[in-house]
């Protein structure tokens, strides 16, 4: 069945077929409005009911899933996502509740995102938290836009360069691209830790800010922090973490006591709501409270007994229609509220311990790029397997015919060859040996029949793609008749 | 024994794992950490359990009024709508709900198949040339266009028609504040002397209070200044109303959630963006292409990827990475549910039952009908405070309109759907002709 082609809707539709019977009008009807104003007609399929869900449970079996695979998917953490948290945001009086209602029409959501507000700033010890962004890149923006404003209200406009690392996700310059800020590059280690001695060369008082991802994206948490704040400190800069990805430090340490001024988390990520095959995530800003008044609006606080919303007296402004991705910011609560501080630092305990496992089962077999012991994930490099014909792309390709999602690959930038991997904390002791010895036997595949990785996958629905021809000749939809 | 059902590992797997690592404790491998500032307190809320998870949130959704309301007639930018089956059935779905965003086409034909479905239907539906697979919100959506139209014309003055809404305008505010764009409104500037050139005029039809704009000859007075046309629209609209496609406009969004999506006090929904084909190269945001495998097989794969922030970093035409691809399931499954008569159905109903709705609230000596070429939302004028309208409507759990007052007078606009059945109309009518001062 799974490799069935499904034709396209436009493919299956038949002229006079329905999928749903609707109201009728009801009331008598009015005059429409001029004819230049109305549509003749709208090509869209026509199809009956159980087609429609026989297509799209079809389809569903094409995807890998947490729900059925293991996704070793380094700085995405792919944990399981709570089903309760599903049914909690479905509840009706969330999923109905009218976001241009009154303040006193919603206490019951103004409350939960205060509480949520309160417990992501005790969880990163920054405490004035913007619950807006609509997801992580946005988030990275909310909180370049605050170290700006900030430093416009001191009068220090100059101030437009972030000091971006090399080993940084893409968003970090293309969000700073956003803010008008000019992206200089750090250089790192080989291990991905800040150069000392580049950031000293770089900072000067154009600087607004430096974008630091903690821990690294290599998975290693940064020795020198307390020495790289003061020396941004020192020199009246701020310092902005990407918390992306924050499954190693769940009571752990936290941003706001290494000197981190500014930092955003995906909830779509540590906090388990689903990744959706791509969204919609939620990206919350948590600054030090000397920042407060430069968070997006509309922000959340408490007056007395009542819930409020306000803007901020400095406010960077409105980030989207309404107060963020509601129904995932309900998710992240529940989630949070389901574990509280033993459970969520038992979170992280148990995600850094598997990742090390990992590492440390595969590095003979497997380049590392880091002696040291990693937090939540760990980096590897095929650079060996390059040896034998066999590339990165090619044991991802193997691991998923092996039933398992593909590492994160080619990523951080700085490392050839890169594989990196991490397990969160979701994943028994069982799944992660079955993911050790695929990783084993790949490796010695490669020496032995590489053509056997190079061929793969081919138990999919599909086998490798021609992505050059996708983008050489974009075919982005049904051709318009 | 663990506090949590999310993690599988016992104390003795863990146990087992710290020595394969050759570490005593876990603590051991947190060297790199400094030590002052490891484990600090943290002061959360207690855990609770499953069962009392959901009485808590239970206890948060009633001290809404909407656990109670039984029809509204709010509206400005989300909308009730019928939400059918068929979309709630398949977004439960864990294959679709818990999987990755698609870089390894190969385990994710699912996710883009139906990715590439949407771009399909919301390109019909709007009568675009391409479609991308989805943006955060409607106004992001709106201010990502109108960069996006900047960027191709080279023109940083975006002429702001005073069809958009107010909050569509804050984040265009937000999103170009540091790009160096200028801001000036239409009535300030279309005028025959005015030789200047622009990059785009942003209109919105329906409007922000429910009007249908003249989006074609508005199109042709921005094209004659060397600029773009970037319509926002409200999806349903679309199913009687002609398409940006067939009014000359060059880019189109919308608010997607009508189309099959709670308004969730906002969020999540997912912004709609079409153009015509030319300008895919300063498209932001994912796109799903078909191409196929090494055995010609017809496949799914995201495309022009060096547009992204992935590969471009600082030059790439958005930041955007993660976005709203389980949102455009739902829009999918939507628009296949529907159908091209489903479509038409439900936005003829809306659009009489607001006329009806609009004429019999005219006919009462309390309100006057400001509104006239109207989708289905509309503006009436009243001499009673807006917040007693309300209130007279929600003791009877009908949640009422949007106060659009101003200086000069009270007013109130009601969006209408198929949601407000014509019960429910003459219930409101009644309501409001018992409560008259």
């Amino acid at each position: 069945m799974i490799n069935k082609e499904q034709p396209l809707l436009m493919n299956q539709s038949k002229k006079g077929r329905k999928a749903i019977s609707l109201p009728k009008v009801g009331v008598p009807e009015s005059k429409l409005p001029d004819s230049k104003f109305l549509r003749k007609d709208i090509k869209l399929p026509e199809v009956a009911q159980l087609d429609l869900i026989r297509y799209f449970t079809n389809l569903s079996s094409l995807n890998y899933s947490i729900d059925t695979n293991f996704y070793p998917l380094g700085s995405c953490t792919m944990k399981y996502n709570p089903k309760i948290n599903e049914h909690i945001s479905g509840i009706n009086g969330f999923a109905s509740s009218h976001p241009n209602q009154l303040d006193e029409n919603i206490q019951g959501n103004l409350e939960i995102m205060h509480d949520l507000q309160n417990e992501l700033g005790e969880i990163t010890g920054l405490p004035a938290v913007s619950l807006a962004p609509l997801a992580g890149a946005q988030g990275e923006y909310a909180g370049l836009l605050i170290a700006r404003e900030y430093h416009l209200q001191n009068k220090q406009e100059n101030r437009n360069i972030a000091l971006i690392p090399d080993s940084a996700h893409g968003t970090n310059p293309a969000s700073a691209s956003m803010a008008g800020l000019e992206a200089v590059t750090i250089k790192t280690t080989k291990e991905g830790d800040i150069d000392l001695e580049d950031l000293k060369a770089n900072v000067n008082e154009n600087v607004s800010v430096l974008m630091l991802t903690l821990p690294s994206t290599l998975g290693l948490f940064e020795p020198n922090i307390l020495e790289i704040t003061k020396i941004i400190h020192d020199n009246g800069g701020l310092v902005y973490a990407d918390g992306a990805n924050l499954n190693a430090l769940l009571g752990i340490t936290k941003f706001g006591e290494l000197g981190v001024d500014i930092c955003h988390s995906n909830l779509h990520k540590t906090f388990s709501t689903p990744h959706g095959g791509g969204g919609p995530g939620s990206g919350p800003v948590m600054v030090a409270k000397f920042l407060e008044k430069y968070l997006p609006y509309p922000h959340i606080k408490k007056d007395g007994k009542k819930y409020i919303q306000y803007k901020p007296e400095f406010s960077v402004g409105r980030l989207n229609g309404f107060y963020g991705s509601f129904g995932i910011l309900v998710r992240a609560y529940a989630y949070i509220r389901s574990l509280g501080a033993e459970g969520l630092r038992e979170i992280s305990e148990n995600a850094i311990i598997n990742a090390n496992y990992i590492q440390e089962r595969l590095k003979n077999h497997y380049e590392l790029t880091s002696s040291r012991r990693c937090m939540h994930e760990t980096v590897l490099s095929a650079s060996k397997q390059k040896e034998d014909g066999v590339k990165a792309i090619d044991i991802a390709k193997k691991l998923l015919d092996e039933g398992f999602h593909a590492p994160t690959m080619y990523f951080p930038l700085i490392v050839e060859e890169a594989l990196m991997i991490e397990p969160t904390e979701s994943e028994s002791k069982e799944t992660i040996d079955k993911f050790i010895s695929s990783m084993i036997k790949i490796s010695e595949l490669s020496k032995t029949n590489p053509k056997e990785i190079t061929n793969a996958p081919i138990n999919l629905p599909v086998e490798r793609l021609d992505e050059a021809q996708a983008a050489r000749n974009p075919v982005l939809a049904w051709e318009k008749q | 024994m663990k506090n949590s059902p999310y993690i599988p590992s016992t104390d003795s797997d863990q146990k087992e794992m710290l020595e394969t690592i050759g570490a005593k404790t876990f603590k051991d491998l947190l060297n790199d950490v400094p030590v002052k500032k490891l484990f600090p307190s943290l002061d959360l809320k207690e855990a609770l359990s499953e069962q009392e998870l959901v009485e808590f949130f239970e206890l948060m959704a009633n001290n809404n009024f909407a656990s109670k309301a039984v029809s509204s007639y709010m509206g400005g930018g989300a909308y009730n709508h019928y939400i059918p089956s068929t979309v709630k059935s398949m977004i439960q779905r864990g294959e679709f709900l818990t999987s990755y965003t698609p870089y390894q086409p190969e385990a994710s034909q699912g996710t883009l198949q139906v990715g590439f479905e949407f771009q399909s239907m919301i390109a019909q539906l709007f009568d675009m040339e391409v479609c991308n697979a989805g943006m955060y919100d409607g106004p992001t959506a709106l201010a990502e266009a109108a960069l996006m139209a900047c960027r191709i014309k080279r023109n940083n003055t975006i002429v702001i028609h005073n069809s958009i809404s107010d909050k569509s305008l804050e984040v265009i505010k937000a999103y170009s504040k540091w790009q160096n764009i200028t801001m000036i409104s239409y009535d300030d500037i279309i005028h025959e002397n005015d030789s200047s050139e622009y990059g785009c005029l942003l209109v919105q039809s329906p409007n922000q209070y429910g009007e249908i704009e003249d989006v074609e000859k508005l199109a042709n007075e921005i094209h004659a200044k060397n600029g773009l046309i970037v319509q926002h629209t409200y999806p349903i609209s679309l199913g009687l109303l002609k398409p940006p496609g067939q009014l000359n406009v060059d880019i189109a969004t919308a608010e997607g959630q009508p189309l099959g999506v709670p308004v969730s006090f906002g969020g999540p929904f997912i912004g709609l963006l079409t153009c015509k084909k030319e300008f895919i190269r300063q498209l932001p945001g994912r796109i799903i292409g078909q191409t196929v495998d090494k055995n010609n097989k017809i496949s799914y794969a995201l495309t022009l990827q060096t547009r992204e922030q992935h590969i471009r970093r600082e030059s790439a035409t958005s930041n955007i990475c993660t976005s709203t691809q389980l949102i455009g399931l739902m829009v999918a499954v939507y628009l296949a549910t529907m159908g091209p008569n489903g479509i038409k159905s439900i936005a003829e109903t809306c659009y009489h039952r607001a006329h009806y709705f609009a004429a019999e609230l005219d006919k009462m000596d309390n309100f006057r009908l400001l509104s006239n070429n109207f989708f289905n939302e509309f503006i009436v004028e009243t001499k009673m405070d807006i917040t007693k309208v309300n209130n007279i409507l929600s003791k009877n759990n009908i949640e009422g309109g949007l106060d659009v007052s101003d200086k000069d007078s009270k007013k109130i606009m009601f969006a209408v759907t198929e949601l407000n059945t014509p019960e429910i109309i003459s219930k409101t009518i009644q309501i409001l002709g018992e409560n008259i001062d």
